[in-house]
């Protein structure tokens, strides 16, 4: 382990790039790079990020105990890099994606298998230096599993419920599960090339569209990355009602999550309740913010439009319901045995794994990792209200069901103490355009996790490269983790316990 | 749980009154609508959701068709979880180009007579995400599209009443 604030050291070597808020941006060497991926595997930190553009792949880092965050950057003008995820398996997916978006391959990895890039698109690279395809790719070649009586069963993409498309590829022996193989990439929108050459009103759209149930929370990073990058300074009120708009989101879909894992136990009452509590969140918002899902209400330089006379009534209302629905549930789903049978000890992750994996949210909360991006690196108005960041364990199904709940009464009480204190004044900005070319980073708790956004602008503010990082590139992967030596029967319910996203993940 | 489910028994139900169907759907729907295909069906619709590559947003709305505020099953539509039940395919998304093949083989399970609806405005014309390399854009460039629903994503209002013209196009021809 490295002492305390061994990152910035590190990095004083490199060449700090300008333009580049608000943390720093480094170009190194090899050497550097290597260093960085040994205190990578090591745990000295997290990563963040890794993406690539033409000719340079770059990694976000954060290291926890000197609390420093920074993005590290490679020239690999041949196309090549050392591979990250040959000592660090949380980048293994990332590179593939880099190979397949970018043509960046990183060295030293034994795994060459195309990951988004299912041999469909009619180009190759499309954030490189794009070309036809190659023709036809081998076919897609699933991990081998050996061993007496094992079968396999492979499952999507298309699902049985009214879910988002993927592949998993069972290997079980009678009921056990003894692996999972997800194979993902079925909703890649090819988002990040969209958003090359947009305007930011454009990008704004498109960013806010990269998972529908975070559409605030993927907004508001946005909107702090290009905030950020031109030095834009957001008007008071508005950080207040992106927050309030940010609750209302977790609110809703942990509602919505804690009903669906209580269903895949078939306990469909708590089901119908819950979904209840989430359409009344959904109405409230339309009626404050014109929108159930609050999409394209967070816009760079501030929000939309203020809250209506009334809204502030509407919202309090809101709360008071869902103090008086939501108890009864918690109760009933701690006095209910036959439901915690199938949520206790199901679908564990160890927390060592967690770490490692720097997996965010509620998955990672619910197996101490204390990380809440509201607090570290953190972004107003949070640093003026009062939250606690419920820890659990356990890091069962059950653990998940509880931080939810826990985080539930929390938005509460952070939507009422934004409602109390809720500044006057003008809702929004132009945005300042500083006539160069400007960098901009910027890390959001999401209900799912934190949300990592870095882009670049162009000198006429038209977006040179975004790249989105969804918080289930970090939790996709522990899924295949907890599912091993559950029942099949069991998968549903770890699945949803996890609830990643797909289109987030596959951009 | 009995005091819960005792408390709802007394109190009023949470559900909305049946919308009229939505005019411009009835309007896409009747030139569209066959006859035999109207008998066949009946008043009973099953739905199967075929997510082609939406951002997950329409998902939600449709989602909560089911809670008890729009309450879909009680106008006889029933969500099912094979094509080969459905009568119906709701697909969202601009059909990215790696779900192309997954539709087109979910349509071709789906026994006729069937009924496509295109939800949202990806799935009309691919929205925000038409142009690009990985995208098909609009699910009628893939399969035959009887009734779109647009919006972004549309509201389980528009939802209900799009659904509910599907049925009156049935009704109306039924009785003629
Ligand atoms: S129409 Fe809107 S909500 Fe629906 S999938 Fe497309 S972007 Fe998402």
């Amino acid at each position: 382990m490295m002492s305390a604030g061994s990152l910035q050291i590190m990095l004083n070597e490199g060449q700090p790039v300008a333009e580049h808020r608000p943390w720093r941006r480094v170009v190194v060497t090899a050497e550097i790079w290597n260093a960085l991926l040994e205190g990578l595997a090591g745990g000295a930190w997290t990563m963040l990020g890794l993406w690539g553009e033409t000719g340079m792949a770059h990694l976000a880092l954060r290291e926890d105990s000197s609390e420093t965050m920074i993005v590290a950057s490679l020239p690999c003008p041949d196309g090549r890099f050392p591979s990250v995820g040959r000592i660090h398996p949380p980048a293994q997916r990332l590179e593939r994606t880099m190979a397949d978006l970018v043509g960046l391959q990183p060295a030293g990895v034994p795994d060459h298998r195309p990951w988004l890039d299912h041999g469909r698109w009619p180009v190759r690279h499309p954030l490189g230096a794009a070309s036809p395809p190659m023709g036809l790719l081998p076919p897609y070649r699933f991990l081998p599993a050996e061993g007496e009586s094992l079968h396999q069963i492979p499952v999507g993409p298309v699902h049985a419920g009214i879910i988002e498309p993927g592949h998993f590829r069972f290997t079980a022996n009678g009921e056990t599960v003894v692996r999972l193989e997800q194979r993902l990439g079925y909703v890649h929108k090819g988002i990040e090339s969209l958003l090359n050459g947009a305007t930011i009103d454009q990008a704004a759209r498109l960013v806010g569209r990269v998972s529908g149930d975070s559409t605030v929370a993927y907004a508001l990073a946005f909107a702090r990355a290009v905030e950020a990058a031109t030095e834009t300074i957001v008007p008071d009120r508005a950080h207040w009602l992106r927050a309030l708009m940010a609750e209302l989101e977790r609110l809703a879909n942990h509602c919505g999550d804690i009903g669906a894992i209580c269903n895949d136990a078939a306990f469909a009452l708590m089901l119908a309740h819950c979904a209840v509590l989430r359409e009344l969140v959904l109405r409230a918002s339309a009626a404050c913010f014109r929108h159930r899902l609050l999409m394209d209400c967070v816009i760079p330089g501030g929000v939309i439009a203020d809250l209506p006379a009334d809204g502030v009534k509407t919202i309090q209302g809101l709360i008071a319901e869902i103090r008086h629905q939501f108890p009864p549930l918690v109760e009933l789903y701690d006095n209910t045995a036959s439901l915690q049978d199938r949520t206790v000890n199901t679908g564990f992750v160890r927390p060592a794994l967690i770490k490692q994996f720097g997996c965010g949210g509620t998955i990672g909360r619910a197996g101490g990792r204390a990380f809440d991006a509201r607090r570290q690196p953190g972004y107003p108005p949070y640093d003026q209200l009062e939250f606690a960041t419920p820890v659990l364990t356990e890091s069962d199904v059950n653990a998940r069901v509880w931080l939810r709940i826990h985080e539930v009464e929390q938005s509460l009480s952070l939507i009422d103490q934004i409602l109390q204190r809720l500044p006057a004044g003008p809702v929004r900005v132009e945005l300042s355009s500083p006539g160069q070319i400007t960098e901009g980073l910027a890390l959001v708790e999401g209900f799912r996790g934190d949300i990592l956004v870095w882009l670049r602008l162009n000198a006429d503010s038209t977006v040179s490269r975004c790249h989105p990082r969804d918080p289930s590139w970090f939790q996709w992967p522990l899924l295949e983790a907890a599912i091993e030596n559950n029942i099949v029967a069991d998968f549903p319910i770890c699945n949803k316990s996890f609830n990643g996203s797909y289109s987030g993940h596959d951009l | 749980m009995r005091k819960l489910l005792f408390q709802n028994l007394l109190r009023s139900p949470l559900t909305i009154p049946a919308p009229a169907p939505s005019e411009a759907a009835l309007a896409e729907l009747a030139a569209k609508v066959d006859q035999a295909a109207r008998k066949r069906l009946g008043r009973s619709l099953s739905i199967r959701e075929v997510d082609a590559g939406s951002c997950n947003g329409c998902e939600l709305e449709i989602h909560a068709l089911n809670n008890v505020f729009y309450d879909l099953e009680r106008f006889g539509f029933h969500f099912v979880a094979s094509p080969r039940h459905a009568d119906v395919l709701l697909v969202t998304g601009p059909v990215t180009v790696n779900m192309k093949e997954a539709l087109e083989r979910t349509y071709t399970a789906t026994p006729d007579p069937k009924w496509v609806v295109a939800v949202g405005d990806c799935g009309r014309d691919g929205g925000v995400f038409a142009g690009s390399y990985a995208c098909v854009g609009g699910v009628s460039a893939v399969i035959p599209v009887d009734l779109h629903l647009p919006g972004c994503p549309p509201t389980p209002m528009q939802l209900l009443q799009g659904l509910l013209a599907l049925l009156q196009a049935q009704d109306s021809s039924q009785g003629s």
